[in-house]
């Protein structure tokens, strides 16, 4: 049982598009556009909300994503139109619309909560605005000493690599990586982020050449850094 | 007139009317800030209350008769006008439910929930060149008439002029909300077409109740 996402757009196309496109990363979610007026034409449709919703909800809630102005209040209407006892569970999430719905539908992928795909959703926004702002610069601290595993006095294990694929910690592998650790019981902390999140993760922007460094906590620490020391060592499976 | 289930009915048609009448206007008005769809949007949805009242008869109250209007603006609008005199007519319709007859308390009381609830939806405060520039006035001016002992129906006159006076203010603003904020400074010397359609409402608000507006 996956949150479902209902993508609210002024524009049919644009709702029907990007249910295409994260539905390529994320098969089992269910993606439902509710786009356009109608009759077609340019707006948002309360009605076509609320059905989404309806058809979006698997049990383990929803997560409306919106584009502009009348599509975030129809949104919202929607919310308010809710019975009691679907509050809890339906949330509009306060993202950028596609670079929400395809960190959304990741998450939801993975097998996240709904407050895990809203955060994961409302991360994209700092995700663009680091990307912006970043332009590539890798982080030039002195490397730490590699495929070397520490554990310290309070149970922490550490470990880093260096990333060896030509793209680095992008989307695919990210997902792969936040998949993994999220079912694993351990706090998991890459690089000074949530291990858990893809939106998080593909905010680090990690190259090749780059290092990865994971702090783990938990009864499953150990694995996590054994499977994340895989992953790294065959370069996400792209070499 | 009374302030009945009949009234508010013939608020509609009126309005119907007005949205018919000027949808060339708003359209205008719309296309110089913002995306060229208000007259449009306006009109189907007042078009389709009256459709949704022939079809229906008219409910018992006026409040009722909000509600009716407020679930249709909201599904058939499309713009963002939709949602927000959507809301507007739902908070209005609460504040006056149960109510057969209203009088100029309950004109204000309705005001001053639409206006409250275009401001929560829209989120959008006097100054931003919106809607809310033509509502103010027009409750601030409700409340004044009410306390001075005008009819139901001068309540409404009078909000009525103080939203006409309102969205000629909104000429020099710069907006702030809604797609013509996109614009920024170029913004300045249009008037607002949200202003403009909330000022056709409430002028046929007072028409329907044989008030001059």
């Amino acid at each position: 049982m996956r949150v479902g996402l209902v993508i609210v757009s002024h524009s049919d196309k644009l709702a029907e598009g990007l249910c295409e496109l994260a539905g390529q990363m994320a098969p089992d979610v269910a993606l439902i556009a509710a786009g356009g007026t109608d009759d077609g034409g340019i707006g948002t449709s309360l009605e076509k909300i609320q059905a989404g919703i309806a058809r979006a909800d698997g049990g383990a809630g929803v997560v409306l994503l919106a584009d502009l102005g009348s599509a975030v209040m129809t949104a919202e209407m929607a919310l308010e139109f809710l019975e009691e006892d679907q509050r809890e569970k339906i949330r509009l999430a306060d993202a950028p619309l596609v670079e929400g719905a395809v960190a959304a539908a990741v998450a939801a992928q993975t097998g996240q909560d709904l407050a895990a795909v809203v955060r994961d959703a409302e991360a994209a926004a700092a995700s663009m605005a680091g990307a912006a702002a970043e332009s590539g610069a890798a982080p030039a601290d002195a490397a730490p000493e590699l495929d070397d595993i520490d554990q310290d006095d309070t149970g922490v294990l550490e470990a880093s690599w260096e990333l060896i694929n030509p793209m680095g910690l992008h989307a695919r592998p990210a997902a792969v990586v936040a998949q993994a650790m999220a079912d694993l019981d351990a706090d998991i902390t890459i690089n000074g982020v949530d291990g858990k999140s893809v939106m998080m993760l593909m905010t680090l922007g990690l190259k090749a050449g780059d290092t990865l460094t994971v702090s783990a906590h938990g009864p499953d620490a150990e694995r996590a850094v054994e499977m994340l020391g895989l992953e790294v060592r065959n370069g996400f499976g792209e070499i | 007139m009374d302030l009945n289930a009949q009234w508010a009915a013939a608020w509609m048609r009126d309005a119907a009317a007005a949205m018919a009448e000027n949808r060339q206007r708003l359209i205008d008005l719309d296309r110089a800030i913002g995306d060229a769809d208000h007259g449009e949007n306006m009109d189907r949805g007042f078009s389709a209350i009256v459709e949704k009242l022939d079809a229906d008869g008219v409910p018992a109250t006026p409040s009722e008769v909000f509600k009716l209007a407020a679930m249709t603006l909201m599904s058939k609008v499309g713009g963002a006008a939709g949602p927000l005199y959507g809301t507007a007519f739902l908070r209005g319709s609460t504040a006056v439910a149960g109510k057969e007859g209203l009088g100029a308390e309950d004109v204000v009381a309705f005001l001053t929930a639409a206006r409250d609830g275009i401001v929560s939806r829209g989120k959008a405060e006097p100054g931003d060149k919106t809607m809310v520039d033509a509502f103010t006035p027009a409750v601030e001016a409700a409340q004044t008439a009410a306390s001075a002992e005008a009819s139901g129906a001068e309540t409404l006159s009078a909000a009525a002029n103080a939203a006409e006076a309102g969205l000629a203010g909104t000429e020099p603003l710069i907006a702030r909300k809604g797609r013509a904020s996109y614009l920024g400074e170029r913004s300045a010397g249009h008037l607002d077409p949200g202003a403009a359609s909330t000022t056709l409402i409430l002028q046929a608000a007072a028409s329907a109740a044989g008030e001059k507006a």
